[in-house]
């Protein structure tokens, strides 16, 4: 940097003055060997082309697949096996070897991949010979080579033996149903056999409509379990006024989703 | 006009030097796609940093909705999937952002390795490229745990029965992570949601800056 007698400041800053300063052109690149070319503006456009295709594999990749979503974490499915992303799947099947495993749990969980990535970090320390071209340097490419092949080998493992069709299933999202079980009206639905034909869910089936959003009143309920409707007979409710009453509420009320 | 505003603040903060350095590094003949098609190796570092960028965005944009507590996580999600419009896409974005990110910044490991560009005078870029590789991991690691679905729940147990299982210190940095020695639940969440969302984001641009000056410090390394 410039300094010294004869610099002008822009008032009392230290920003010297426009004649001072570095002018804003881009500099030679004739003096640079081979095809050498600026980062701005010509190589960052090359870059960027390079990105906009990669961006649109990227969104076709999102487009195609949706991220997956499981049903909520529910901590009490003791069931439910797990499986990390794929990019632990080497370090996990790992844990699955007798002596990587139990007893020799250490070994498995913090003394290999300690010393590999271990070696990784320290990689510029180990292999300090003047060498860069692979052929001259045996010993570390050899030993990467072998370490690739393990995590290929130990994700493969893994991947393969795990069962995706019941992984799929049992984090399957089941929809959930409004109706309240536990409520009297629903005893009362139960014990009255209104189940056997409008269903559990009081979705209907093959021989009776379905009870969810009716819109129908209490009274309307009421008259239609006691006298019928439809194909559904008179006197199918054979219970008391009082349950009548609770049942009439229920079904009255019972809405889908 | 534009000329004019810009003469008017350089005139003043002498930004030309700022901008000129980044604009002026020369592009050797060897790294560039254009003259040697082989050099696509060399994209893998950008196309690295590149994602992240995407990563930090599309993750920005998914805080909007998403809310770090076991009763509204998933629900959250599962909102922000079906009815938030381009919540499929935002959401999309960052799940395989995560995974291409990794497969990217092992190829760019790779080429750095296999080219033995980390040896003298590069041996602390080297050692920063592999803590932000495992800051990455870490970010991969924390993120699952984040929609609360099932294998979000139990990947993240099995995690922390590893992390338990270090020797002496286990325990400990199973309580720092998880919030409890044994229980996984609604603090696991939010410490999960804070490192994933400011320690390890924190961290990572520290190591990204440090990565980016060296190289502009020492320039790319040369031809084999």
């Amino acid at each position: 940097m410039q300094r010294g007698k004869g610099m002008k400041f822009v008032g009392d800053s230290r920003i010297k003055t426009a004649e001072h300063r570095k002018p804003n052109i881009p500099k030679d690149y004739s003096e640079y060997p081979g095809k050498t070319e600026a980062f701005w503006p010509n190589f960052l456009l090359k870059e960027w082309m390079v990105g906009a295709v990669f961006l649109v594999g990227y969104l076709c990749l999102t487009v195609a697949h949706p991220s997956p979503l499981e049903r909520i974490a529910d901590p009490t499915d003791t069931a439910y096996i797990p499986l990390p992303d794929w990019y632990f799947l080497f370090l996990y099947q790992l844990l699955k070897y007798t002596y990587a495993s139990g007893p020799y749990n250490v070994i498995g969980a913090l003394v290999i991949p300690g010393l590999a990535f271990g070696a990784l970090m320290l990689a510029p320390f180990i292999d300090r010979g003047p060498h860069r071209r692979p052929a001259k340097r045996p010993f570390a490419v050899g030993f990467m080579l072998l370490a690739i092949a393990a995590i290929f080998f130990l994700t493969w493992e893994s991947a393969s033996t795990h069962d995706w069709e019941a992984a799929k299933k049992q984090g399957e999202i089941v929809a959930e149903s409004s109706v309240d079980k536990e409520s009297e009206g629903y005893k009362v639905f139960n014990a009255s056999g209104c189940i056997s034909c409008h269903g559990a869910e009081l979705t209907g089936g093959a021989s009776a409509p379905t009870l969810l959003d009716t819109g129908l009143t209490p009274e309307e309920v009421a008259k239609i379990a006691k006298e019928g409707q439809g194909a559904m007979p008179a006197g199918m409710f054979k219970g008391s006024d009082e349950d009548l009453e609770k049942l009439a509420e229920f079904i009255s009320n019972a809405k889908s989703e | 006009m534009l000329n004019k505003i810009y003469d008017w603040v350089d005139e003043r903060l002498d930004i030309t030097p700022l901008w000129r350095d980044i604009a002026d590094h020369e592009v050797p003949e060897h790294v560039n796609p254009a003259h040697h098609f082989s050099a696509f190796v060399y994209c893998f570092g950008g196309l690295t940093f590149f994602i992240t960028v995407i990563q930090i965005l599309s993750g920005m944009f998914l805080t909007m909705y998403y809310v770090p507590d076991i009763k509204n996580a998933w629900q959250s999600v599962f909102y922000l999937q079906n009815e938030v419009a381009f919540g499929q896409i935002i959401r999309g974005m960052h799940h395989w952002g995560a995974s291409l990110v990794i497969v990217m910044m092992f190829l760019h490991t790779l080429r750095v390795f296999f080219q033995g560009a980390y040896k003298k005078p590069r041996e602390l870029n080297w050692i920063v490229g592999v803590l932000i590789f495992f800051i990455v991991l870490g970010l991969g690691f924390t993120g699952y745990l984040l929609p609360w679905d099932m294998k979000a729940l139990f990947a993240t147990k099995v995690g922390l029965q590893i992390a338990e299982s270090v020797p002496f210190i286990g325990t400990a940095i199973k309580t720092l992570l998880a919030g409890d020695p044994t229980i996984v639940g609604a603090q696991t969440l939010t410490r999960f949601f804070a490192i994933h969302v400011f320690f390890l984001p924190g961290a990572l641009m520290g190591l990204l800056a440090a990565h980016f000056l060296m190289i502009r410090k020492q320039g790319i390394s040369g031809p084999l």
